[in-house]
């Protein structure tokens, strides 16, 4: 396992109150696994990428839960030891690749910056740069252009470059095609599965379950800060146990099947004041009395799911 | 009941101070160069292609937010494209926009009923007290219950309501035509069926024609009767959407629906070279030629015709066959 995530809350305060933007999550994650994490905007899809990271900033913080890398507890290191591990052994690429990127600077100075932050000798800097730059197909060039010389399936293709130069055993992509048109998306996903290759993991943090379905080995989904379903990709695409799972797949178009599209009814809770027992009783079309108390996540056939149509279960994640 | 005749739209480029004294002439991107479709009663087109090819511009002409430089647009047989004042006013009654991001296209500082009568109170199409009816109605109509939303300032909604809302005012007129711009784009991924089935309730209803503009083509089998695939400011192809979508013809749609994510795995894939089409230079030839893996020698030479293929149109010299 590369890294396990157990009953992590990480909340922000807000003028109306607390937000419990995760709420007790738990999620593993195997070597050389390719898990892609989907839900809507506000599941917390994305503070669960930016808790492992640790770079929940005022006014989110950790509240409790752990997140071991390579046995390590990332919550209990100093921030001077996360930072060695951040880029070196878990690697990040943002939604918009200009939060990543100085546009004064050019893309090789800051490529060298980051590396020789990490201990790499300068003159090696330079050497490794290209070589990753070249890896995820630019030219070796590009080290002497600003970011604003580059499209932005380039300058992503640069931050993801940055990313893997260290060799990190995790990498972790938020939304990383989200602005991106769908020919250069389909190549830089190819280019993530190709980062896959040997033992590294990929967490892909999307909102587009087909995208998810199409290159992950694992899915998460998540609703309100909760994962309400996580197991192998095909079975969750093909057999969703979770009716918002199911209910999220048949509401999305998709180009090549033949069926209707149907909505879903209403909208997610609000996170300061969720409902109480399930939270996404009020949309659910299977929405039981017991319902009004919260799921407990269990196994079924392999799958993590937090819902109360599966019986107690056996296993309590 | 809409007919565009080879428009265009050109934008002068934006230059420094010192290349402007030294150019010898403006130099101008063609955002739209001469593209022409016909859009039945109650039918809808989808304009789909990537960013930069045009798509939005040509949506934007037909209503009227931008001068067209050259073209002709026809709207119920009578020409629009150079309507003004009282004139221009009118029409905008029977061709109504719905706008990609609820979060600009309304106004903060307006309550939702506000937005509603407003359009009503315009076009003197009722008096204050009848509007304030009119726009209670379409509010319950699309979901909105009036008693909670009537009074309601936009920042109070989430994105899906306010799209809601936008849908609200454009329909409060019982437009003909509506030219609806990525409009689920922007909102969350499970409230987006229920818009889109919003937008064909009303269609079907007020028996609408639509020019729907789209980058994600999965939509289009969901909205769409016809699509037209955008490219560097021209039409490649054109016709049914299921015929287009099952056995596209030109290269470029080709590649376009095979990137496409899917819960299906895909069978073919379609390659296109580089990453961008940049539409401050225009290819000799073929537009689509440099990324083409297709390409031939006369590809690069002469520009193809939009020409009726079979069941379509297409601007290629070599269409392809393949069956997705």
């Amino acid at each position: 396992m590369i890294i396990e995530v157990r009953d992590l809350v990480t909340e922000f305060r807000t003028s109306r109150g607390v937000l419990k933007a995760l709420d007790r999550v738990s999620l593993n994650v195997n070597r050389g696994e390719f898990v892609g994490i989907v839900g809507e905007s506000g599941c917390g899809k994305s503070t669960l990428a930016y808790s492992i990271m640790r770079l929940i900033r005022k006014p989110g913080r950790i509240t409790s839960g752990s997140i071991i890398f390579e046995g390590k507890d990332l919550l209990k290191i100093s921030e001077e030891e996360m930072r060695k591990i951040r880029g070196k052994d878990i690697g990040m690429v943002f939604q918009d690749p200009m939060t990543s990127l100085d546009p004064l600077e050019r893309v090789g100075d800051q490529f060298v910056e980051m590396l020789t932050e990490h201990g790499v000798e300068e003159e090696r800097a330079e050497e490794i740069a290209k070589k990753s730059l070249e890896s995820v197909g630019l030219p070796a060039e590009m080290f002497y252009n600003y970011p604003h010389q580059l499209s932005g399936g380039q300058r992503q293709r640069v931050v993801i470059a940055m990313a893997v130069a260290m060799n990190p055993k995790l990498l972790i992509a938020d939304e990383p095609t989200t602005a991106l048109d769908v020919i250069v998306q389909e190549k830089i996903m190819d280019l993530l599965e190709e980062l896959k290759k040997g033992e590294r993991s990929i967490l892909l943090i999307t909102h587009d379950f087909s995208l998810a379905a199409e290159r992950s080995d694992k899915i998460a989904v998540m609703y309100a800060g909760w994962i309400v379903e996580y197991g192998d990709a095909d079975k969750v695409v093909n057999e969703p146990l979770h009716p918002y799972s199911a209910g999220l797949i048949s509401s999305v178009p998709d180009l090549w099947l033949d069926r209707e599209i149907k909505p879903l009814p209403g909208s997610p809770p609000d996170l300061v004041n969720p409902p109480e027992g399930c939270r996404f009783r009020d949309r659910c079309p299977k929405a039981m009395k017991i319902c009004e108390k919260e799921p407990v996540s269990i196994n079924v056939e392999d799958r993590i799911v937090k819902c109360w149509l599966y019986g107690e279960g056996d296993v309590k994640s | 009941m809409l007919r565009v005749e080879n428009l265009k739209k050109y934008f002068p480029v934006q230059k420094s101070f010192i290349e402007t004294l030294f150019a010898r002439k403006l130099e101008f991107i063609r955002a739209v160069d001469g593209v022409s479709f016909e859009v039945g009663r109650g039918e809808v087109l989808c304009l789909v292609g990537e960013s930069g090819c045009g798509k939005t511009t040509t949506g934007r002409m037909i209503v009227k937010l931008e001068e067209p430089s050259d073209g002709r647009i026809i709207f119920k047989g009578r020409d629009i494209t150079h309507l003004e004042g009282d004139e221009l006013r009118e029409i905008r009654k029977h061709i109504q926009m719905v706008f990609q991001d609820p979060y600009a296209s309304l106004n903060p500082r307006m309550t939702i009923g506000e937005h509603l009568i407003d359009p009503l109170l315009i076009h003197e199409l009722a008096t204050r007290e009848e509007a304030e009816e009119i726009a209670k109605d379409m509010l319950n109509k699309v979901g909105l219950p009036a008693e909670q939303f009537f009074n309601r300032f936009p920042h109070q909604l989430s994105g899906g309501q306010r799209q809601r809302v936008a849908i609200a005012r454009a329909m409060i007129l019982k437009p003909e035509f509506v030219v609806a711009d990525e409009p689920v784009s922007q909102i969350d991924v499970s409230l987006r069926a229920a818009i889109l089935e919003l937008l064909l309730r009303f269609k079907k209803e007020l028996n609408q024609s639509m020019i729907f503009i789209t980058h994600d083509l999965s939509i289009t089998r969901v909205i769409g009767d016809r699509i037209a695939v955008m490219y560097l400011g021209k039409i490649v192809e054109m016709g049914e959407v299921d015929s287009i979508v099952k056995r596209p013809m030109h290269p470029y749609t080709a590649a376009l629906l095979s990137a496409v994510p899917s819960f299906v795995k895909k069978k073919i894939r379609i390659d296109v070279i580089g990453e961008i089409a940049n539409p401050r230079e225009i290819p000799k030839g073929c537009r689509y030629s440099p990324r083409c893996p297709f390409a031939k020698d006369v590809c690069r030479r002469e520009e193809p015709e939009l020409e009726k293929v079979e069941d379509r149109l297409v601007a290629c010299h070599y269409p392809l066959e393949v069956e997705f």
